[in-house]
């Protein structure tokens, strides 16, 4: 536990110190800003469109970040050092993916604020929106970590990143938006299996890929 | 720090689907140390990673007592940390104290550069700053691959000190270099002799 504690200080302070905190919630406020000189100031049109708007902003919001969540401190070594301490890849994994979403899932909540008023949103929908967004972003944050282990040590890996992840985000997506149009909560419950499911399976999938990347 | 051992018995390593070498054998006690030699690519840093546990062997086994500490060629600190804090992530993660730090910061000659960002250490000080989190550690067995590298005379007498004061402690070096080193070592190893044929 102390172990996994210093790791998540030290992610956290480095995402603080590469920007990316803010990234996310500029990208969230640049897209809110921008939808409605796309699709003209009607606000009912807004208001209908909005929030599926708002989940795929936090879906791409969530990818920025990716190619510095693993790549670096694999290319300096310290993923090695910490191998070489006996510290399991697991665990590494897991304190990143905690890291990752307390720098990026809170914000970007908060983010939703200002972005839901642009988009003319009623008070229903953005507290639908903020539950939502509050079961779907640490899958937002395994997802974008798992692709970040698999590409680590690849070249150009943006676009890979995109790739691989867009498949495994799509049932994210689907139930995160369907949550804002559905009345029995049934789309929270899939969304909330989805999460977990991801969040699950990250810190293995994840240690297995750095793991083999030493090969 | 007694009881510390490293012991491989028939190491064999394969890289790029090439077998790179095999058969190679080593028993280092408490207070052991050895040196590897041999060219480029021959396969120094491989057998250090084998026995770190980075690597996986191709036959053999590697069997390890007590913690390791391994200084490779990439820094693994955090470079717009100054180097006590970057250091002292590194401790905090090996359960040693500030005390033990100040003890390798000033080992290495680093005292007076303590308060200075790693980026703008130079190649030589870098590699002190990596020496100095292995002698932190308080690891019983150290993993130095070049450790000489980029050290100018006098640290590499430094290093030469702080070898010889953990061997007398009951700890374990092996040593992975191309370049003479200042640490007195038994057992040397060419590593072209267990060049595995087919990689000739």
């Amino acid at each position: 536990m102390r172990v996994l504690a210093l790791l998540v200080a030290r992610d956290l302070r480095q995402a603080w110190q590469s920007a990316g905190l803010w990234l996310p919630v500029a990208f969230l406020l640049l897209v809110a800003s921008l939808y409605p000189f796309a699709v003209g100031p009607d606000a009912a049109l807004l208001r209908r469109s909005g929030g599926g708007m708002l989940w795929i902003a936090a879906l791409l919001a969530s990818l920025l970040p990716v190619d510095r969540l693993v790549a670096p401190d694999r290319d300096a070594g310290v993923l090695d050092q910490l191998a070489a301490r006996g510290i399991g890849e697991e665990m590494v994994v897991l304190a990143r993916l905690v890291a990752h979403w307390l720098g990026f899932g809170p914000a970007l909540m908060l983010a939703t604020l200002p972005a839901a008023a642009l988009l003319k949103l009623d008070g229903a929908t953005v507290g639908l929106l903020e539950l939502g967004l509050l079961i779907g972003t640490p899958a937002l944050a395994a997802l974008g970590l798992l692709v970040a282990t698999l590409t680590a040590g690849l070249r150009s890996t943006g676009a890979l990143a995109g790739l691989l992840a867009l498949p495994l985000a799509v049932p994210l997506l689907i139930f995160g938006a369907g949550t804002l149009g559905d009345g029995s909560g049934a789309a929270f419950k899939f969304l909330g299996a989805a999460s977990l499911l991801l969040v699950a399976i990250t810190p293995f999938a994840g240690g297995a890929a750095i793991r083999a990347g030493r090969e | 720090m007694s009881g510390a051992a490293l012991r491989l018995s028939g190491i064999a390593c394969a890289r790029g689907g090439r077998l790179l070498f095999r058969g190679v054998n080593l028993t280092l006690e408490a207070g052991g140390s050895a040196l590897l030699r041999g060219p480029n690519g021959v396969g120094k840093s491989s057998l250090m990673r084998i026995c770190a546990g980075l690597l996986r062997e191709a036959a053999g086994t590697v069997e390890r007592c007590g913690r390791i500490a391994m200084a490779d060629e990439r820094l693994a600190l955090d470079m717009e940390q100054s180097l006590t804090q970057a250091l002292s992530f590194w401790a905090r993660i090996d359960g040693a104290d500030t005390a033990a730090l100040d003890r390798a910061l000033s080992a290495m000659a680093l005292m007076p550069l303590r308060d200075m960002p790693v980026r703008i250490l130079s190649t030589g000080q870098r590699k002190r700053a990596a020496l100095a989190r292995v002698i932190a550690s308080g690891a019983p067995v150290w993993l130095l691959d070049e450790p000489g590298n980029g050290l100018d005379d006098a640290s590499l007498a430094l290093l030469g000190r702080c070898v010889e004061e953990h061997l007398a402690g009951g700890g374990i070096v092996l040593a992975a270099s191309h370049q003479p080193l200042p640490m007195r070592a038994p057992v040397t190893l060419d590593m072209t002799d267990y060049a595995a044929e087919d990689a000739a």
